[in-house]
């Protein structure tokens, strides 16, 4: 990674009545990252972003941007502005003063101001409505305002505080795309909170997975995906089979374990477990065939087919298995001769390359 | 008649509209309410000189109203009180609306209600209060001279009318969001630019409707005044009332709907300003 713009820390934050919001949280995040704050609401994330931006005063810890320790330096004086999830466009303004607002209470001269104010509107394409007020604006408008409003200030860092929750899932998917080339363009570090995991992968070049305060995991979107650390991010980025198991011994490059519904199993494995493990296994690395496989080493298991769910590119399949343990798999309808292939009641067998478990200690 | 009265498509429960009891009950609510003000501007321009009956248009009662020096005096008095105490108690009132809404701090539930008193006391009782508190302090018999002496009366004005200026604003102050501030400290502002050009703003129909409340307020209150004037500092109403005792004559009639005119536009400009603006959130 490059030079850290931002270091957090030993951060904390308790409020008042004994919440522990942000719990001793440690990490850098690196000039022109695409940074996320991803986690369920209640976890931390938008507290963190406002002690990253002065609005919420820490309780402990150390706060670094551009090297600078941020403990004296108030939310108006800090190299960070933020677009809210509100957006917080001031009503009584056009959009031009709104844009020029920043630039205004900070004494930049008015031809500059002028200059910077018009750059910052054509980027975000809301010059022909300089002079309009907010309400006659919808909301993709207002927000696009917002990051006028912020970006014309050149922070060293972008905060967005859920900037896409307030819209519509079409304005989302060209708002997402829209930020990713404006963070292009700018070239500065945008940290974004978000609950949304699609919002996050689809963005993101980092991203930090938070649950009660903590974080859980710092990773790129398809290292989260494909090696999650824990049960909580296996579970919380995209969908997942949790299956429990019992080991009964190890090498030095498997394990062999008893699996609810799946019998005795051997997976790949290069650290040590404990007694239980989690397995946990993607539904599109999951296979369904009507005849019991014959490949060597496969893991596999029969059952019935529980439900089929049509999404038009796939199909989600829930098939249960003995022991009660239901598995879901998702199958790409990549010919146009019907579907998923399965029908509800059928008897099928399941069945993935033990590789594409991950074996989850925690 | 009947054919308006009774519609033939059956009522709903909700349709109290169509109901007749209903219209009779709004009907007499609204002749009682109405109709002896509507009598009294229209004998403010009848020739006779006796409230009863109707003997032709004139206004020659403006005219004697304008010219009676008493009369007069008493309304400039009442305007000079109801300007001092609006511009006073808009911004005490302000504040504590501001200062309600914002903060907390020990004791808020019992200082809200030590703020909201004047609401509720009955003015009587505070007019009492009042002149015993001014003649404890020795500004009720003194003379001091016009227009120092209007100074009780201003005082006074401004007690009981700061409150409602407070809850108007305050009630304003609800529908902000505060974000609006943050975004304001983010961007660069600081404390008192944020609340210039973030606050105030936002306030300002607040106050605009709290002061035309506070005027209208002042204009047209009785008891309380009267227990704080003197001799050199009637006010309007008061004036009336003493007039009145020696039978109403179509001049006070005059003078009243000036009175009620004023009122009415003051009210319903406040209402105005009051009313939810679209952009009330940001």
């Amino acid at each position: 990674m490059s030079e850290p713009i931002v270091s957090i820390r030993n951060v904390s934050k308790k409020f008042p009545g004994g919440v522990v919001a942000v719990d001793q949280v440690s990490f850098d995040i690196g000039q022109n990252e695409f940074f996320a704050l991803l986690g369920p609401s209640g976890c931390g994330k938008t507290t963190l972003l406002r002690m990253i931006s002065g609005l919420e005063p820490m309780s402990g810890g150390q706060i670094l941007i551009g090297g600078e320790d941020m403990a004296n330096t108030p939310p108006n004086k800090r190299p960070t502005n933020m677009v809210f999830q509100s957006y917080a466009v001031f009503p009584h303004m056009t959009v031009e003063q709104n844009v020029a607002y920043g630039l205004k209470v900070t004494g930049v001269a008015a031809d500059e101001t002028k200059r910077r104010v018009a750059e910052a509107l054509d980027m975000v394409k809301l010059t022909e409505l300089a002079a309009r007020k907010p309400d006659q604006m919808s909301g993709g408008q207002r927000q696009r305002v917002a990051l006028a409003r912020a970006l014309v200030k050149r922070p060293k860092v972008l905060l967005l505080d859920e900037p896409l929750s307030a819209l519509d899932a079409k304005l989302r998917e060209d708002m997402r795309l829209e930020l990713t080339r404006l963070q292009e363009t700018v070239g500065i570090t945008f940290i974004i909170v978000t609950h949304d995991q699609d919002e996050a992968l689809s963005m993101a070049s980092r991203i930090a997975v938070m649950e009660k305060g903590a974080v859980q995991q710092i990773a790129t979107p398809a290292e989260l995906y494909e090696h999650p650390v824990n049960r909580f991010v296996a579970d919380f980025i995209g969908k997942v089979n949790l299956i429990d198991a019992r080991v009964t011994s190890q090498s030095a490059t498997a394990v062999h374990c008893e699996a609810k519904g799946l019998g005795r199993i051997d997976l790949p494995a290069n650290k040590p477990c404990g007694a239980t493990v989690c397995i946990a296994t993607r539904p599109e690395k999951l296979k369904i065939t009507r005849q019991e496989p014959q490949e060597p080493g496969l893991v596999k298991v029969q059952g019935l087919v529980r439900d089929v769910a049509y999404y038009g590119d796939t199909s989600h399949v829930v098939v249960e298995a003995a022991d009660g343990l239901n598995l879901a798999i998702n199958m790409q309808n990549d010919s146009r001769g019907g579907g998923a292939g399965v029908a509800r009641g059928q008897k099928v067998w399941v069945h993935w390359l033990p590789a594409e478990s991950i074996i989850l200690t925690e | 008649m009947a054919a308006v009265l009774w519609n033939r498509t059956p009522q709903g429960p909700l349709e109290y509209s169509r109901r007749l009891w209903l219209k009779l009950l709004l009907f007499a609510t609204f002749f009682f309410l109405y109709s002896p003000i509507a009598v009294l501007i229209a004998f403010s321009f009848n020739t006779s000189k006796r409230n009863i009956t109707w003997q032709g248009f004139t206004l020659n009662n403006y005219v004697v109203a304008w010219n009676n020096p008493d009369l007069l005096d008493a309304f400039t008095n009442s305007l000079i009180i109801a300007f001092c105490s609006t511009l006073v108690s808009t911004l005490i009132g302000g504040m504590v609306g501001l200062q309600l809404w914002r903060f907390r701090f020990p004791g808020k539930t019992a200082y809200e209600a030590f703020m909201a008193l004047p609401i509720v006391i009955p003015e009587i009782s505070m007019g009492v209060a009042l002149m015993a508190f001014f003649i404890r302090i020795g500004w009720l018999t003194s003379d001091v001279g016009w227009p120092l002496n209007l100074g009780p009366i201003i005082v006074a004005h401004i007690a009981f009318s700061f409150p409602f200026v407070s809850i108007v604003v305050r009630s304003r102050m609800v529908g902000f969001n505060v974000q609006l501030e943050e975004a304001s400290r983010d961007l660069g502002a600081n404390q008192w630019q944020t609340f210039r050009y973030v606050l105030v703003p936002f306030m300002k129909p607040g106050l605009v409707a709290g002061a035309l409340l506070a005027f209208t307020l002042s204009l047209d209150d009785f008891v309380i005044t009267y227990f704080t004037s003197g001799p050199g500092s009637v006010t309007f109403p008061v004036k009336v009332y003493s007039l009145v005792r020696r039978g109403v004559t179509p001049d006070i009639n005059a003078a009243s709907t000036v009175l009620i005119a004023i009122t009415v536009i003051a009210t319903v400009l406040a209402m105005k300003l009051q009313a939810p603006t679209k952009a009330a959130k940001g």
